[in-house]
Order: C-alpha cells, then structure tokens, then sequence
C-alpha cells in the first residue's frame, strides 16, 4: 500500500552548489564591451544595447521615453514604415525602452537574419531624424493612453506614492502630465540621442546561438570610430524632497469602476530604502521574502488566504540604481481597505517581536535559492544576471556572496533588520479610490 | 524539434516525457480537460473558482505550497474558456515531490468549508480588480454575450456575475471534481532534466493507484451561423471611444485556422501592418488598432479592435475597417506579406520553445488537441499556406452578416 502521509525524500536546496555560466567578455574595436553567452537550444539570438539615457539624465520631462519610442520614427535614409517593414520582413523585434536609470535597444531574431539588420539596428542609434509627423503621432497617441490611464486607481495610486516619496523634481518621483508631451521637441529628442546613446558609454549583451562571424558583423556595424560622440552635458544631482505628510486617503475624481459594489482602493505603503550596495540590501531580500515576497508570505497568508480582502498582495524593493524604495502594494475591497492596512503593520509587528521559526526560514530559503537555480536555466536567464550584475557594478563576487548570505542568514539577523527597516512612522501610506 | 515519448497508465493518464539533460530543472504540467465552456450557465465562473480551490489541501496533504517551495519549487495554474492548466517548475532532484503532491490531489481534495470559503472572497475581489475596477473592464463581457447566443463562450472564464461566485456550494465543489478531474479526463507532460523510465516508474507508483473515473463526453452544440450583422452601442464614461468587430473563425483543430491566424497577421502584426498603416499613419482615424484572436480550441472570434481620435464618429471609423477588409478579399495579399507573415511565426515558435515550462505546456496543449507530435509539424502548417488560401479564408470568415460590431463610446461621441 502506497504511503501518501509521508513526502518523499527531499534534497534541500540550502545544499546545492550554484554556479553562475560565465559570459564572454570581449571588446568592439571603438572599445564598447560585449558580454555574450552561449546556448544552442534553438537558433536564435537576442542583442541588447543599453546606454545610461533613461529618466536619470533626461533634461526635460518624458524625452527619455520618447526617444526610446520614436527610435524607429525614420533615418536620414528610411521612412519609420520602412524601417518597421525591413526589421519585420525578418521576422525579427526591435524593441526599445527607457527605464528609470537605462534605455535598451533590443533586437531578437533568427540568427540566420542578423547581418541583413545590423546596418539598419545602428542607423537607428546614429542617424535617426525624429520626423515632426511621427512626433505629433506619438504625443497624440501617449496622451491618449495617460487618459485612460488616469482613471485606474493603482496607476494613479503608483504615481502619488513615488511623488511622496522622492518628489516631483526627482526622477525617481515625477510624472508625466499630459503638458508634458505637447513640449516634446525634435531638438530635445536629437540632444538626448546625441548625448546619452554614445558609444562611449554603451554596453552589448548577446545571448543565444552565435557565431564568431556574427560577432565580427556586429563589430562592424558599432564598432567603428566613435559614435554620438558629443559632449555630455553636466548634471546637477537630483535632490530628494520626500512629502511632510505621512498619510493619504485619496479619491481619483477620474476613476472608472463598472459598478459602485465593485470598487477596490489601491493600497501603496513605501519607505526609503538604501541601494543595492548597501550590506542590507541582500538579507533584506530574504526578510522580504518572508513578509510579502512571494506566494506563501505573510503578508498573502494573512490578506489573502485567511481573510479574503484581496487577490493579491506584494512588497519589493525597487530596482532603481541610484537609490532604492520599499514598497507593499494591494488592491482591495473599499470597505476592508483599513483593516487590510491594519494587518500590514500587523505583520510588521510579528517580525519585529517574533524571531522566525526554523521551519519558516529553511523553507524560505529553500524557495529563494531553488528559484535562482530556475533562473539560471538557459543563456537568455543567465546574460540577464550578468546584465543586472555588470549594470550595477558588481562581479560574479556579488552572485557567490548573495547565495551565502541566502543559505547562512539568522533568524537573529531576520529580527534585527526588521527592526531597524519596520518603523510604522517610517512608511508613507496611500489608499486610492 | 521537440523530442518526446509517450504512454498512457492503466486509469487512463496520458503521460508525456520530454527529455532535456541540459537544464537542472523538471517542469510537470497538468492539464485537465475542463475550461468555462463544461460550465452550467446558472453556475459560471466555476472552472476558474475550482483552480484556486485545488490549492485548499488534498487528502493526504493539508497544504500544498509548503512542501514544493522547500523543495525548491515554483508553481502556478490558469483557467480559459477551453482548459485548466496546473503546472510546476522545481530541482530535477526533488522531482518525487511534485508527483506526491500533483497524484495526491488528484485522487482527491481535503473539501474544506474555510477553503471554499476564503476563495470564493478571493475570486471576487479578482473579479473586481479586473473586471470592475478599470475602464473598458467589462468590453469582452458585452462582445461575448453579442457573439455567442447559444455556445458556452458567451461568458468570461471569471463568470458572469458576482453572485454565481458568491453561492457556489460545497456540494457543487464535489461533484465538479469527481466529474472532470479524473485521470482520465487529464494529461500530465513532464519535461527536463529526468528520463522516460524514471517518468514511468514515478508515474506508476503515485498516479496509477487513482481511479480512472468516466470520461467526460463533451456535448456542445456549435454556435449556429449568425445571418445577420448585429451592432450593440455602449455609452460610458470612459475618454477614448472603441470600436470592436467580431468575425467567427476556424476553430483551432481545422485545416483552415493557420489561414485565419495569418489574416490577423498581415492585418496587424507590426507597424507595417496593413491597419496601422493605413488607418493609423494614412488616415489618421485611430490612435491604436489591433487585429487578435482567441485562438479557442471550438470555433473562435477574430477581433478587430481600434481606439478612435476624438474627432472621428464610429460611422466612419467602422467604414474605414470595411475598406480594409474588402480589400484583402478582393487582392491576393503579396507574396512578400506571406513570406514576412511566415518568418515572424517561425521566430515566434523558435522563442517560445526556449522555456522548459512552455514546451511542457505546449506538449500537453497539442495532445489535447489530438497528438503531442502536431507540435512539430505546427511551422510546417503555416509554411504550406498560400496566398490563395488566405483570399479564399478572408472570404469565407470577413463577410459582414457574420460579424458582431460594438461602438464603445464615450460619453458625448455618438
């Protein structure tokens, strides 16, 4: 008779050993590095261009995202139709974005493909004209979609909490308006493209099935002299001027909901947070884990699984480069949003007082190091690592010593960092209906 | 290609094996062959309900997620109008805890009222976060019920209402389960870093014990051929007025659907598309539009769905699409259409198939639709199209009395 009261055996990840592939670094002759990794699955490729051009080194409010947008807005040589025909007479994607600290430009195809679109990816990068025509399409087009936008209470509930936070003149802390886009010139385009996409500061990650031709191809078509290759105008750090006020009840005037019965607040609670390289910065993701970091958190198994006030609800520390954020976001029912938030410092309290149990923390452990060893499944996860550790200037160091500081960190460790970093008075809080 | 074997247990359970030595993971799919369609029209919404009820505790484990994230694992589900999809991604080591876990729930749940409970809060406060809570939440809700006068996709997955969630019974609960979630009635894929002999040695032990259950014969009626263009006119206080038209298609299993998925291919994958181009770019008449699909296992819609500018009445708008429509059934589409239609698939299929947990999906997927192996003949489908047959499709699923259009407007664009 089969025993099903037992588990079966299992190995606990806390013993693995992980190893991070290592990636190729090489350099183009104009010197811009390349970090390329390997993987023959299915023959594909994907190249990632990221420069230091997003909302950190923008002049103007939302060039940075425009620039991003518009990159396939036409050439000296193509129109934007064109453009988009020849990349998709391939089959390949060219996307481009400009986050808060990074704009990428990306293009994935059938390696087969690669040198037919080279020649035309760096024409985007070095001789795009930003055609008043496809402006105007574009701010037309973005104020449409910051319209509708606005009336969703957790995109508006989104923006506030960062405003709070940072303030309106930070990057970290702005918005857009739809002001904003109407002053979006040719000029303020071309200067940002000519200023934050120079190959001085660019950086290539290559991942998939390649060849050392492809590399050679890629080598002449950004490799050359110097590209983009003006000044960079000097910027002044950005201040932070976080709000007085710690407590928002908000009602969007805007916000859309099919029937009144139906109404959910949005629930963002947010406190500074230090930077990556701060020591903190890795146990933390570990005691975040544990109170709202994944499916079996606290904060789920309390708001979710046991009282049923929301669908979901998540904490995370924000990816920026600069400075970082804690956050805790939910949307629930209008009328159990207080008690909802109620039980957030609820469970702040229980970490603070409450040394975890043995049980909990392996298992949490257990979880976060058997991720990490999903997301190192194939060259597409791994260069994404490495992206993120080369982006934010560490070494594999950091990967090797984040795995340690996951298998050996305390209980005592977990208590004392929730101490210093759950101070209720600490946290701007924000409902949104 | 995607290598695989294949072998069916004694209750019934269709197991499928895709051997991978490369990665350090096992990916194990469950795929059990109920979706929003097998639902009662008095109890919808019920499918979906079901999938966060199998997280509640089975028989012999009272909680499922503990175990897995020990060892090491990550797990999630979804429900469609076709299907329910149960799936996990975990050290190839540990493997053995997800048949424990996955046989043990299959042979039966724990039925607890607190469970029933809190999910049933749950569901509705998902009900609301997507489909209340946001403008234009509730369009697809309107468009089904225009579509579909008799056939089960007239609801959405979540259900049509609030209230059917809301007084779902334990009883229901049970007799669901014990109809549908049989083995019979399931396909598990497992796929990764474990061979076929180890699948099946595993197998047999853990699910091979269960009951197989009666199969569930499917027994619905095929939406009969609409003969007239219906239109249904919304106004709501939304600022950007959408226009959406509804075509009946192929469904997923015909010879006929590759076809079909190519017209919405030429008609709008990418922006050199023949709708951006024109109706976005030339005539400047929308700010966005978009021609999908649902791509449903019975006969499906294609949609085409655009965002007017403020200035331009749904009238117009509506023509505009017309034009665009009779012209890819009067002219054969280029050959260079074809060609780039083709290329962006097998790209597609090429970086989809990278993911452990999407071959398993997909491997699990096409053996629903018949033979796991349809997987590897899926580019070769789309190769043989012709631009013939895409003229000839276009003619046969474009026609105006079959089509459901719906003006969303806002308040103050009539």
């Amino acid at each position: 008779m089969l025993d099903r009261n037992t588990p079966p055996v299992t190995y606990s990840p806390i013993d693995f050993d992980f190893k991070l592939p290592l990636c190729q670094e090489g350099k183009l002759d104009n010197g811009i590095p390349i970090y390329s990794l390997y993987g023959n699955v299915e023959p594909v490729l994907q190249l990632d261009l990221v420069f230091p051009a997003g909302q950190w080194y923008e002049s103007q409010n939302g060039v940075a995202q425009a620039t991003a947008s518009l990159l396939k807005s036409g050439t000296s040589k193509y129109t934007s139709f064109q453009i988009s025909d020849l990349f998709e007479q391939y089959g390949a994607s060219v996307k481009s974005n400009a986050g808060s600290d990074w704009s990428t430009i990306s293009i994935s195809c059938l390696t087969k493909h690669i040198g037919q679109l080279l020649p035309l990816l760096a024409d985007l990068i070095t001789d795009t004209v930003f055609p008043q025509s496809e402006i105007d399409l574009y701010i037309q087009n973005a104020k449409q979609r910051l319209s509708v936008q606005l009336l969703k209470s957790e995109f508006v509930a989104n923006r506030k909490i960062d405003e709070y936070l940072f303030g309106l003149k930070h990057p970290y802390g702005k918005y857009l308006v739809a002001a904003d886009y109407d002053a979006i010139t040719q000029d303020a385009l071309t200067q940002h493209l000519k200023s934050h996409y120079r190959s001085a500061d660019c950086k290539l990650f290559l991942a998939g099935s390649f060849s050392e031709d492809d590399i050679r191809l890629i080598n002449q078509s950004f490799g050359g002299s110097a590209w983009n290759d003006t000044e960079k105008p000097t910027q002044v750090s950005p201040q932070i001027i976080s709000a007085t006020e710690k407590k928002y009840r908000v009602h969007n005037d805007a916000h859309v909901v099919q029937n009144e019965e139906g109404a959910q607040g949005s629930i963002r609670i947010a406190s500074h947070f230090p930077d990556k390289h701060h020591t903190d910065f890795t146990p933390m993701i570990v005691v975040n884990t544990i109170f709202g970091g994944y499916f079996g958190s606290r904060l789920m198994a309390n708001i979710r699984e046991e009282k049923g006030y929301t669908y979901g609800i998540h904490s995370y520390m924000y990816n920026h480069k600069q400075c970082s954020a804690y956050l805790i976001s939910t949307e629930a029912g209008k009328d159990v949003c207080e008690a909802a938030i109620k039980e957030i410092y609820h469970e702040m309290d229980v970490l603070k007082n409450e040394k975890v149990e043995a049980d909990e923390l392996d298992l949490v452990k257990n979880y976060l190091l058997g991720t990490i060893l999903g997301d190192l499944d194939g060259a597409f996860q791994v260069i994404h690592r490495w992206k993120n550790l080369i982006l934010n200037d560490f070494t594999q160091e950091r990967f090797y010593k984040n795995i340690e500081i996951y298998k050996s960190i305390t209980a005592e460790q977990i208590q004392a960092l929730a101490n210093k970093y759950y101070q209720e008075d600490s946290f701007y809080e924000l409902v949104v209906t | 290609m995607i290598n695989f074997n294949k072998f069916t247990l004694q209750n019934g359970l269709r197991v499928i094996v895709h051997e991978d030595p490369s990665t350090p993971m096992v990916a194990m799919n469950i795929l059990y062959d109920v979706g929003a369609k097998d639902e009662d029209p008095k109890q919808t919404g019920f499918a979906h309900l079901f999938e966060h009820l199998m997280f509640g505790g089975s028989v012999h484990i009272p909680d499922y997620d503990e175990p897995l994230q020990n060892a090491g694992g990550e797990n999630n589900a979804y429900t469609t109008n076709d299907l329910t999809n149960y799936y996990i991604q975990l050290p190839a080591q540990n493997i053995e805890t997800a048949f424990w876990l996955e046989s043990d729930r299959m042979q039966s749940l724990a039925f607890g009222e607190k469970s029933l409970d809190v999910q049933r809060k749950v569901v509705c406060e998902e009900f609301k976060e997507h489909y209340i809570n946001k403008p234009y939440s509730d369009a697809w809700k309107y468009l089904r019920e225009l579509v579909y006068t008799q056939h089960p996709y007239q609801w959405l997955t979540i259900g049509k209402e609030l209230s059917h969630i809301e007084n779902a019974q334990l009883s229901d609960v049970k007799r669901f389960f014990y109809k549908h979630y049989r083995p019979v009635n399931a396909i598990m894929c497992v796929a990764g870093n474990i061979t076929t002999e180890k699948v099946k040695e595993l197998s047999e032990k853990w699910f091979e014990p269960i009951e197989p259950g009666e199969p569930y014969i499917r027994q619905i009626a095929d939406e009969p051929i609409q003969q007239t263009a219906r239109h249904l006119v919304l106004h709501k206080d939304v600022p950007v007025s959408v226009i959406y038209k509804a075509y009946p298609m192929s469904a997923r299993r015909d010879k006929t659907y590759y076809a079909d998925d190519m017209i919405s291919e030429v008609l709008s994958g990418g922006q050199s598309s023949r709708l951006y181009q024109q109706l976005v770019k030339e005539k400047k008449i929308f700010s966005q539009i978009d021609c999908y699909h649902t791509g449903s296992v019975e006969k499906g819609l294609l949609v085409i769905e655009g965002k007017m500018l403020p200035h331009i009445k749904p009238e117009e708008a509506d023509l505009a699409i017309q034009e665009e429509i009779d012209f890819i059934k009067k002219e054969k589409i280029s050959t260079l259409e074809l060609e780039k239609a083709k290329n962006k698939i097998e790209s597609m299929i090429a970086f989809e198939d990278l993911g452990l947990l999407s071959r398993a999906n997909n491997l699990a997927f096409y053996e629903l639709l018949g033979d796991a192996a349809l997987m590897n003949v899926e580019f070769d489908n789309y190769n043989k199209v012709t631009v013939e047959e895409i003229q000839a499709q276009a003619n046969s699923i474009l026609v105006e009395h079959k089509c459901s259009t719906m003006y969303y407007l806002a308040k103050g664009n009539s």
